[in-house]
């Protein structure tokens, strides 16, 4: 299969996949349902045939693929993928199949499912766009089936939901925008050529410190929103609660990533200095979410919401870890996005089976479900651990890492964030008391057990929950060239260098 | 021999997989058997690999085996290592042990149960991560066996989950842990920072490299993760509600083993805590204090577990006193010798509480030795050896304790004997009240109805069953002997605690065993008496007149009658000095309402707020220029199209 390009099929199939259903009957929403099956398993495949031909040890690009599409502006189909990039590709091909398998679409199985796979194409194609218009292009596809998913699909609030999540996005995208074509046109005026290439926009920086700051700040404010940093968040726990299960496994699963992603590949590669001065402040907002998530979620008495406070959370995790700026807290960030991917998209999936068993998402309207399903409460209970950080599980590495890897250059936000420990666990074990503790009582009686189906969808997420957790090894030794000459690169432009004890260099 | 040391966790670990996936099928008793053979194998597996470890030379004692790694990232190196020396053998051979013999009971205590086959699930599952903790070559791995065992605890607490009190207690045991974990992980943290490693022999061995003030920090960091786990001031408040869970439990990991986690990672960080002064008289103190605090609250409660619970919070007070005046021998020793004695006694009770029909309160027991001969025998044994009776266990190792805290500081020993003379108090007054005096549940009987509503019956969940029906819990009936599978381990512990004390007999340098054999792991950090043998003689002499004081009070008041019981038990103390009281009004009052303010108000009102201020604005400016509004989102897309044209054009200008 040598120079099969591997990238672009990976958006192109969903794309085809989506066009494919709309080609379908009405009428005939089984096989609408198998086609999208197929195809995004296929993704699934093709994503771990990249995995498993990936060259561990290398930093680079890997698979790229590059044709101009429009010449005189100088934007090209330029797609690669490296340690970064790689896992958030693998997750998002996980998590459609996942989310299209584990849950369904109440009505116009057609559209919703056409929508779901245009989604997964754009999400796809902002992890592995390496052209600041082609991300662009991407990072605005997806927000479009996820409005309709929402705003088609969800619950009773959902078109202010909706909305909401449109608005606070597009405001966001507005000034990406105007922060991509002051980059690109800067550029233009110092080197002659219009390009829109991420490598060489990045390899031959033109601008001051005070224009990289507001740049930077074009491009943070939009990525902060997608995150959600503090206090840009209060889309996000009306856009989790009201979207429909898949959509929310995928919000919180993929579309969060983008963000922490874009501060990765376009705020730090491109503004390695400015990514460096504003540290103190993004780690201070991350450490603010970890703990404001908390103990917003601690009180909530709708479940689903109380999970969606709990990303806010887990979130800041992933920010603290990469504005420390460290081979660890980077590393661990990234491997904390596939960790909350996997867990919180899979709590998504088990709140949504809670709803369809007894449509109430009210903690206070359960109680005692394990007395009357204890396989469900038991795969709840560990993804629930894996959520709280519990080692052995795949949440602590990402956890550990980040905060270890914050310790070491930033101390005292890492002695604050691991409070965020103590946290998580107090909301989610107090939710789970109330949700399956007790004796159950009126409808909660008939509550029916986990089943095969469901089980089926379950088992590979929950496989990757223990594994992750006992042998990440292979996922780090991946990731780990690209987040050196990262964080390397991110040293050299600020002057600055890690911790000796970060890569090993004893003192 | 020594290679084999993978199979002490593996082996718990495969009993818990097959369980998991065949438990309901093996059901009652199988399930148990197959729990229990795992954990024995285990035990002999312990055996072997110390039997090998002693077959080696003295200076080859140590034998790590790394099974891959676990964490690599960067500078930070975490293999999945296990560490073969002195110490971890005296606590896997003695966790395996006191494993087997109460899974060996649970087969007959937790016979028929609705989840019997889950409870050994959880049960070996804690095995493992116990193992893991006492056995890893790396913090982190001891960090991964520490909450594995903390889970496992909130599993096993809230067992009976049904009852809220029980659903209650593991959140909070776990919960309460957690705020230790901060300070372990802290710890570890400030450890990495300055050695570049997380290794034990790495760290330990180049404790000397970093400055006091650091050695002090990562002393009392870890020692925050002791105190959660171990159940120290502040933060003992979970293990008397962990009472909620089935007795073998509070035996097991609530008594013998996972509690005195904390101990062991103060021993095995000596050398630090060696380098950094100020860590180790800070756990002299609140170890010191913990006991006192712990034993007075003991003296007055009814719960025939809540007493048990507090002198274990009191008890592992007396270990961390060892470890804060650098007697590291004596902390093992005394955690080993109450591994014995405390949970035969917490067997004791749950045999008691199964022959009386899950009655907990000792007020309503009395004269029970002539019902249960096997119980009460053994029990009495226990309570000899943790009131310091010679020849029994708990006095050696006791003894050894307060010698050392004599050098100390004589403060810190005036502490420990009187907490020594409340020990022998409130144990005299629980095995008085439970097996001597006259029979009371007779009479608490015909008294039931109001009472009878508070108290917890432990096997049933569903706590009016046992009130309504009309032969119920108490009426006509005898209380009875337990079957074997739970005498036996009775017996085995009554000797453990009756003869434990021959691990390291003071007599001469010979008959220590104990410290010859963990001499390696302490070396010159260990403490060396300096007390004359003549003062010896009369702190023994002191601590022995004590004890009897002690016994001979309880028997005035509990069996004489001398006193009115009320008068020896005020409400300060049956209520726990109220500092639970307080922390539950502080959670559920105040902090409860902070959290609601930041949700429903600051999130909602102001954050929020805020946002859709700006999007009414936006409306209300929109509607004066209506006109603009055509409802396509083309029109406003074009429109922000435009805006970002003339922002990049703002830009570019100012910057070109």
């Amino acid at each position: 299969m040598l120079g099969f390009p591997v990238l672009t099929a990976l958006i192109v199939l969903p794309a085809i996949g989506a066009a494919l259903v709309v080609a379908i009957p009405r009428t005939r929403p089984e096989i609408v349902k198998v086609v999208a099956l197929a195809v995004s398993v296929a993704v699934l495949v093709l994503a771990c045939y990249g995995l498993y031909e990936f060259a561990t040890g290398t930093a680079g690009f890997q698979f790229v693929s590059r044709h101009v599409w429009i010449k005189q502006w100088g934007i090209s189909w330029h797609l690669g993928i490296d340690g970064i990039s790689l896992f958030l590709v693998v997750l998002t091909a996980l998590l459609f199949p996942f989310a299209l398998a584990g849950s369904d679409a109440h009505h116009d199985v057609k559209a919703y499912t056409a929508w779901m796979l245009v989604l997964e194409a754009g999400c796809l194609g902002v992890f592995l766009a390496l052209d600041l218009f082609l991300f662009f292009v991407f990072w605005e596809i997806v927000l479009v089936p996820m409005y309709f998913l929402i705003g088609g699909w969800g619950y009773e609030g959902r078109v202010y939901a909706a909305l909401k999540f449109f608005i606070y996005t597009m405001t966001g995208s507005a000034l990406m925008l105007v922060g991509i074509l002051a980059l690109v046109f800067i550029h233009a005026g110092h080197t002659g050529h219009l390009t829109f290439d991420l490598q060489t926009l990045a390899r031959e920086q033109s601008f001051s410190g005070s224009t990289a700051r507001w740049l930077f700040a074009a491009f943070a404010v939009s990525f902060a929103i997608k995150v959600p940093i503090f206090p840009l968040h209060t889309w996000l726990p009306d856009a989790h609660t009201e979207a429909p299960t898949a959509g929310s496994v995928i919000l919180a699963g993929v579309l969060l990533k983008l963000g922490t992603y874009g501060f990765l590949r376009f705020g730090l590669y491109l503004f390695p200095k400015v990514s460096h001065d504003l540290a103190p402040l993004l780690l201070t907002l991350g450490v603010v979410g970890i703990i404001y998530g908390a103990i917003v979620a601690a009180v909530q008495r709708d479940l689903k919401r109380l999970i969606a406070y709990s990303s806010v959370a887990h979130l800041g995790f992933i920010i603290l870890g990469t504005f420390a700026l460290t081979t660890q807290g980077v590393q661990g960030g990234i491997i904390q996005m596939v960790n909350h991917g996997l867990s919180t998209g899979a709590l998504f999936l088990l709140v949504g089976m809670i709803y369809e068993r007894r449509h109430t998402r009210e903690i206070a309207d359960l109680g005692g479900l394990q007395k009357v399903a204890p396989v469900f409460a038991g795969v709840f209970m560990l993804v629930m651990l894996s959520s709280v950080g519990l080692p052995g599980l795949n949440g602590f590495v990402g956890e550990f890492l980040v905060l270890i890897g914050t310790f070491i250059s930033r101390r005292w936000w890492a002695v604050v964030a691991a409070t965020g420990v103590i946290l998580a666990a107090v909301y989610l074990l107090w939710a789970y008391q109330r949700v399956f503790h007790g004796v159950p009582e009126g409808e909660n009686l008939k509550f029916p057990e986990l089943r095969w189906r469901e089980g089926a969808v379950l088992a590979p997420v929950l496989a990757l929950i223990v594994f992750l957790g006992v042998y990440p090894k292979p996922v780090l030794d991946r990731m780990e060239p690209s987040v050196r000459t990262l964080v390397e690169r991110v040293d050299r432009q600020a002057g600055t260098h890690q911790p000796s004890v970060a890569q090993g260099g004893h003192r | 021999m020594v290679h084999l040391v993978w199979l002490l966790p593996a082996l718990p670990l495969a009993g818990f997989l097959l369980l998991l996936l065949s438990g309901r099928r093996l059901g009652d008793p199988r399930a148990g058997w197959l729990g229990t053979t795992m954990v024995a194998g285990s035990f002999a597996a312990a055996a072997l690999v110390t039997a090998g470890l002693y077959l080696r030379a003295p200076e080859h004692r140590v034998v790590t085996q790394t099974l891959f790694d676990w964490i690599p990232v960067g500078g930070l190196h975490v293999p999945l290592a296990f560490r073969v020396d002195q110490l971890s053998m005296v606590m896997a051979l003695f966790v395996t042990g006191v494993s087997t013999l109460i899974h060996l009971y649970s087969i007959g205590y937790m016979h028929g149960d609705d989840r019997y086959p889950t409870f050994f699930v959880y049960l070996n599952l804690f095995v493992f991560s116990m193992l893991m903790l006492v056995l890893a070559d790396n913090f982190l791995v001891t960090f991964l066996g520490w909450e594995g065992v903390g889970a496992c605890s909130y599993f096993l607490v809230s067992f009976w989950f049904e009852r809220n009190t029980a659903a209650v207690a593991g959140k909070k045991a776990f919960v309460t842990n957690r705020v230790g974990d901060f300070g372990f992980l802290l710890g570890m943290f400030l450890i990495f920072a300055h050695f570049g490693s997380l290794d034990y022999g790495a760290v330990l061995g180049h404790a000397g490299s970093i400055s006091s003030e650091t050695a002090t920090a990562i002393g009392l960091l870890l020692f925050l993760g002791a105190v959660g786990k171990s159940a120290q001031l502040p933060l003992y408040i979970w293990l008397p509600d962990a009472m909620e869970g089935p007795t073998p439990v509070s035996a097991l990991i609530h008594a013998a083993t996972m509690v005195t986690a904390g101990v062991f990672l103060m021993a095995r960080i000596n050398p630090i805590l060696a380098h950094g002064p100020a860590a180790g008289t800070t756990i002299a103190i609140i170890g010191a204090l913990t006991a006192f605090y712990a034993a007075t609250i003991a003296c007055a409660q009814d719960d025939i577990k809540k007493v048990l619970a507090y002198s274990t919070i009191s008890q592992l007070g007396y270990m961390f006193l060892a470890v804060g005046s650098a007697a590291y021998v004596a902390a093992i020793f005394h955690m080993v010798t109450h591994a014995f004695f405390k949970a035969l006694l917490f067997l004791g009770a749950g045999s008691v509480m199964h022959g009386m029909h899950d009655e907990q309160d000792m007020k309503r027991m009395g004269a029970l030795r002539k019902w249960m001969p096997i119980t009460s025998a053994t029990f009495i044994v226990a309570w000899l050896a943790i009131a310091g009776v010679p020849p029994f266990a708990g006095f050696w190792s006791k003894d050894e304790i307060l010698v050392n805290a004599w050098d100390k500081s004589k403060l810190l020993w005036g502490v420990g004997v009187v907490t020594a003379l409340l020990t022998a108090y409130y144990m005299s007054r629980q095995v008085f009240l439970v097996f001597f005096g006259r029979p009371r549940w007779q009479e608490a009987a015909d008294e039931k109805a109001p009472a009878e509503a508070e108290a917890q019956p432990e096997h049933e969940p569903a706590a009016t069953e046992g009130a309504t029906t009309p032969t119920g819990a108490h009426g006509d009936f005898r209380p009875h002997e337990s079957p074997w599978t739970m005498a036996l381990p009775l017996v085995a512990l009554a000797l453990l605690a009756a003869f434990g004390g021959l691990l390291n007999l003071p007599l001469n340098h010979s008959t220590e065993f104990l410290t010859k054999w963990l001499d390696p792991v302490f070396g010159s950090r260990l403490h060396e008496v300096t007390a004359s043998t003549g003062t010896k003689w009369v702190l023994f002499a002191i601590t022995v007149v004590l004890v009897l004081v002690g016994i001979a009070v309880a028997y005035a008041v509990y069996l004489a009658h001398r006193v009115r019981e009320q008068e020896v038990e005020p409400a300060v103390l049956r209520h726990a000095w109220y500092f639970n009281d307080f922390v539950s009004a502080l959670v559920s009052g105040p902090i409860r309402l902070f959290g609601a303010w930041s949700a429903y108000v600051f999130d909602r009102r102001i954050i929020d707020g805020a946002v859709n201020g700006v999007a009414t604005l936006v409306r209300d400016t929109g509607t004066s220029v209506r006109r603009l509004q055509t409802g396509f989102v083309r029109n406003y897309a074009l429109a922000v199209a435009g805006g970002a044209v003339l922002l990049v054009a703002f830009v570019v200008a100012r910057t070109a």
